[in-house]
């Protein structure tokens, strides 16, 4: 048998469970293992053991009979955002206590379907609202990787933050994400790891708890770039059940990943070159643009003017949507009620459960959506941020008209932080969003890719965003950009 | 086809202290569009179901769910839309509109704020005494409705029905061109009648599935005219909103109510504040419902989980081409090919079973002849029994055959309502009943003559008594229809006996 199965890419298990040398139980058992010993990670919120046993065993049958799909037997681990049948799904929040959904959401039923063994549900940002995943009402997950020699916990980013320190420190092959205004991305970039965020409509978000309709996009959580073309194809398709779904086939990603970049063009956009970036995230971004180059591709500066009222803008709209999209949870029909005194009445029903069910992050976001939306102050915020918003995707379509085939950035402005560093801070820790929020305004893809160590010895990564529906392009350059970087590290294992 | 005119109707004056007030009166009324399904979900519209049983996840507001629109809701919207000669919009959209309740799991209601579904339109409403108004059409959206929440069930506890949650609504918002508690009635009739003609709702508005807003204001006479050639609101009072009102009766008791209730405040000198209102039936009042400080601030915005709805004009076409011929077009056919009286056209049109029996009475014979027998024989027997048309015991075919007995002298009209009502208790047809009941009318003029003779010569002083009076001769024709059983033609009659008098 082989060793340290939990450390596999999806691809190496995939070829290891046709050829017969693995099963999906071994490998399940595995990550099972993995994750009991990781709980100082925070990673996993729910662990599901029989779920992943009962559904190992029946992929390896699938297997056997010779029906397997890609991802059929791979172990992953599930967001807590993802509504998933008989699991508790919580979005993190107390609020959500004690809710079972009696449905599957389509992004993770389409996994299970493929034959994915789901191992348990991944800590987050509570309702997605976060940078660092210390809004979650279980706690804090931690990142696995450490600065230097300091014993100080780091974020593993937010909101999926679960989700990329399990995929970071092997407690499963893959994990799913969420990406509203850089939540797969920024984490990602945290950890090491590579996180696609889909053109807005290719992943289903039916079952997927709202955080920002407008914005909110599922995605793959990976080890590697062929991992995300994988386990990505496999989330993606039209889902008549919601409406922004796009009817468009997927391609097979995987096959399209040749590495071969040679003339395309990547802009590199003037406007993401800000002020006080720190010297290491400058020096990654420029040695990544070499590596393409290199690679054959052509590059060519360019001006994405907008870029700077993207962030204004995405806590306008962000914080809208949510503030109606949160406003279904009122202690009526499921999780958390509050106790009531003698005399409550509806009022205070409301009032005390929105109270004690919901944390700070998430009643700041909701008080800001309601004044933006709020009657004298619609046109000024609500509106104005909707102009804005149609002008940055104008920014991006126009350089996409001039030849542009995908534009390189930073993914974050820093390294992992410590955790509490930001907590009371919230405009810092809105910060964090900043090369990834314009992505999402737009309704691009985009991808972030792990391509070098800080000083301190901490991953960091670049993003590439590319045209609306172009993510096998998209992937195919990550590919070539992950080849040439050749980022191999792991974090050291102290927990 | 005839072009219906009518004068227009004076505006409802109410006298003051000082001078006379009009009415102002503009409508909102909700229309449960009639489908199976819910506008976003798939849940049934079954009224009377279970409570909660009818209920998606969507419905319910459970995490994650999202709506996906019903098609046959936005036809229905739309062939409204051309039932009210409306403007359709090839393409509107969705928004939120946010307020907390518990028969609203979503905590808000996606409508159509910004961009309906339906723009501007007319209503031709008559007010049956040759006078009607066309009522300006502003707008109808689509929207979802709320569930129901039930208070008195429990001491200590309320109840929600979700059942409701969620199944579609037309918004038909009209102009504030209603002069009188009459008018408003009639309109909403009016919409009514439409909607039944087009199968989009109905009507039921016991059940709530046709309810309306009704928004009263006063002026003082010359100012909604001023209003009329300006379009400029300033012209016309502060309006009150009186919520939810479902029956016609109540609505016109309301408006008057509240029409007087502002009077009263302008003639002490105070202001009308702009607010929304509720009818107490039993106090015979409107009341607050809520302050200012308790408005709400709904937060209207784009529902991010829609696509701006696109319909193309070619299905707006099919769906014109294929809608029914409606009240005003059946009328006037009624009133040209029929020689139909206003009002009689109007009561045969006012419903469309009616108006089916109506048209295949008149197929098979006089129109005119069918209108009267339908609307005073068929109606006032049905209307004894609360029978509808459709359980009328008498076939068209068969008030057909009645009233073709008539036309050909086989049956007088009197002898004719003996044979409706047998044919109405028994479901015998008319010829049969004459045939073996021995009805047939008699023509032949011997017999009739016979009679004639044997009651001249019987009543000489009576007959000396007509030749002074030719009135009396009255007494005569009585006389003979008497002795041959109400049977005798009674032309045939007048003329024997007029003629034998002058005579003898």
């Amino acid at each position: 048998m082989m060793s340290d199965l939990n450390k596999l890419t999806i691809a190496e298990a995939r070829d290891a469970l046709r050829k017969g040398d693995v099963t999906s139980v071994e490998l399940t058992e595995a990550c099972l293992s993995a994750i009991d010993a990781a709980d100082a990670l925070g990673a996993f919120v729910h662990k599901t053991p029989e779920i992943a046993m009962d559904r190992a065993k029946a992929a390896d049958a699938r297997i056997k009979a010779g029906d397997a799909p890609d991802m059929c037997g791979i172990p992953v681990g599930i967001k807590d955002l993802f509504c998933t049948e008989g699991v508790p799904s919580q979005a993190a929040s107390k609020i959500l206590e004690g809710f079972k959904p009696e449905y599957e959401s389509t992004v993770s039923g389409q996994l299970r379907d493929a034959g994915a063994v789901m191992l348990g549900k991944l800590n987050m940002d509570e309702f997605a609202m976060g940078s660092s995943n210390e809004t979650s009402t279980y706690g804090n997950a931690v990142n696995p990787w450490r600065a230097g020699n300091s014993d100080a916990a780091l974020t593993p980013g937010g909101s999926s933050g679960g989700s990329a320190a399990a995929v970071s420190a092997d407690l499963c092959l893959a994990a799913t994400g969420t990406d509203t205004g850089g939540s797969i991305r920024q984490p990602a970039a945290f950890t090491g790891t590579v996180g696609l965020k889909p053109t807005y409509g290719r992943c289903s978000r039916w079952g997927i708890v709202a955080f920002a309709s407008s914005l909110d996009q599922a995605g793959p959580m990976t080890k590697t770039v062929r991992d995300a073309a994988i386990m990505g194809a496999a989330m993606m398709g039209h889902d008549p059940k919601d409406s922004t779904s796009a009817d468009l086939p997927v391609p097979d990603f995987e096959a399209l990943l040749t590495g071969d970049i040679k003339g395309k063009v990547i802009g590199i956009p003037a406007e993401y070159r800000m002020d006080g970036m720190p010297e290491e995230i400058e020096k990654l971004w420029s040695e990544g643009t070499a590596m393409l180059k290199d690679a054959g591709a052509e590059i060519r500066d360019i001006s994405l003017p907008h870029t700077k009222y993207a962030l204004p803008a995405y806590y306008v709209i962000a914080p809208a949507e949510a503030s109606s999209n949160l406003a279904r949870y009122d202690g009526v029909r499921f999780g958390y009620r509050a106790k009531l005194a003698q005399g409550d009445g509806i009022t205070e029903m409301y009032e005390k459960t929105r109270a004690e069910g919901f944390g700070d992050e998430v009643k700041r976001r909701v008080m800001v959506g309601t004044y933006v939306l709020s009657a004298g102050f619609y046109d000024a915020y609500y509106n104005r941020a909707r102009k804005v918003r149609a002008l940055i995707k104008r920014d991006f379509d126009e350089v996409f008209h001039e030849g542009v085939d995908a534009i390189l950035t930073p993914a974050t402005p820093s390294a992992a932080f410590e955790l509490g560093q930001d907590v009371s801070d919230p405009v810092q820790m809105y910060l964090n969003d900043v090369f990834t929020v314009t992505v999402n305004l737009a309704g691009l893809p985009g991808v972030a890719v792990p391509t070098g160590i800080d000083r301190n010895g901490l991953p960091l990564g670049l993003q590439l965003i590319g045209r609306p529906w172009e993510e096998a392009e998209l992937l195919n350059t990550a590919y070539a950009l992950e080849s040439a970087a050749g980022f191999v590290e792991k974090p050291a294992r102290w927990w | 086809m005839l072009d219906l005119t009518y004068e227009t109707p004076k505006a409802k004056t109410i006298a003051g202290a000082k001078h006379d007030w009009e009415l102002v009166i503009g409508m909102e009324v909700h229309a449960q569009v009639a489908t199976r399904a819910k506008l976003f979900s798939g849940a049934s519209t079954q009224f009377g179901a279970e409570p909660n049983s009818n209920v998606a996840f969507v419905d319910a507001g459970m995490p994650g769910m999202l709506p996906v629109i019903n098609e046959a809701c936005v036809a229905q919207a739309v062939r409204t839309g051309l039932g009210l000669k409306a403007q359709i919009h090839l393409t509107s959209a969705f928004d939120r509109k946010n307020y907390f309740y518990p028969d609203l799991p979503q905590g808000y209601q996606i409508s159509q704020l910004y961009h309906p579904i339906v723009g501007e339109g007319e209503v031709l409403v008559e007010m049956g005494d040759g006078t009607a108004r066309t009522v300006r059409i502003e707008r109808i959206h689509l929207e979802q409705d709320a569930g129901k929440s039930i208070h008195d069930m429990d001491p200590a506890l309320s109840f929600v029905d979700l059942n409701r949650t969620g199944v579609a609504l037309m918004e038909i918002v009209s102009r504030p061109d209603i002069r009188g508690p009459e008018e408003a009635a009639a309109y909403l009739l009016k919409l009514r009648q439409i909607m039944l003609y087009l199968g989009t709702c109905d009507g039921n508005m016991q059940n709530g599935n046709l309810r309306a807003d009704v928004n009263v204001s006063v002026c003082l006479p010359g100012a909604y005219e001023r209003y009329q050639e300006t379009q400029d609101f300033s012209h016309l009072g502060t309006r009150c909103e009186i919520k939810n009102m479902n029956s016609t009766r109540f609505i016109q008791q309301a408006i008057e109510v509240e029409a007087r209730r502002q009077i009263a405040i302008l003639e002490a000198g105070g202001e009308i504040v702009q607010e929304t209102r509720l009818y107490d039936v039993e106090k015979g009042e409107t009341r607050s419902m809520r302050s200012k400080e308790e408005a709400h601030d709904y937060r209207y915005f784009p529902d991010p989980d829609l696509l701006p709805l696109e319909i193309e004009q070619a299905w707006v076409d099919h769906i014109a081409a294929n809608l029914p011929e409606l009240p005003d077009a059946k009328k006037a056919r009624f009133m040209g090919d029929f020689g139909l009286a206003d009002y009689d056209a109007s009561v045969l049109t006012a419903d469309l079973a009616a108006a089916a029996y109506f048209e295949a009475v008149a197929a098979k014979t006089n129109g005119k002849l069918a209108a009267n027998w339908v609307i005073n024989e068929l109606f006032g027997r049905l209307k004894k029994d609360e029978r509808s048309i459709a359980d009328s015991p008498v076939s068209p075919d068969q008030l057909a055959s009645l009233i073709a007995l008539i036309e050909a002298d086989t049956i007088s009209g009197k002898i004719a309502k003996d044979v409706f009502e047998i044919s109405y208790t028994t479901g015998r047809s008319p010829e049969e009943i004459v045939e073996t009941e021995g009805l047939k009318q008699v023509t032949d003029t011997g017999e009739i003559e016979a009679a004639v003779d044997e009651i001249i010569a019987a009543n000489p002083e009576q007959v000396e008594k007509a030749k002074q009076n030719p009135k009396l001769a009255g007494w005569f024709v009585g006389q003979v229809m008497k002795a041959t059983g109400g049977k005798a033609n009674p032309k045939a009659v007048n003329e024997l006996v007029a003629q034998k008098l002058a005579n003898s």
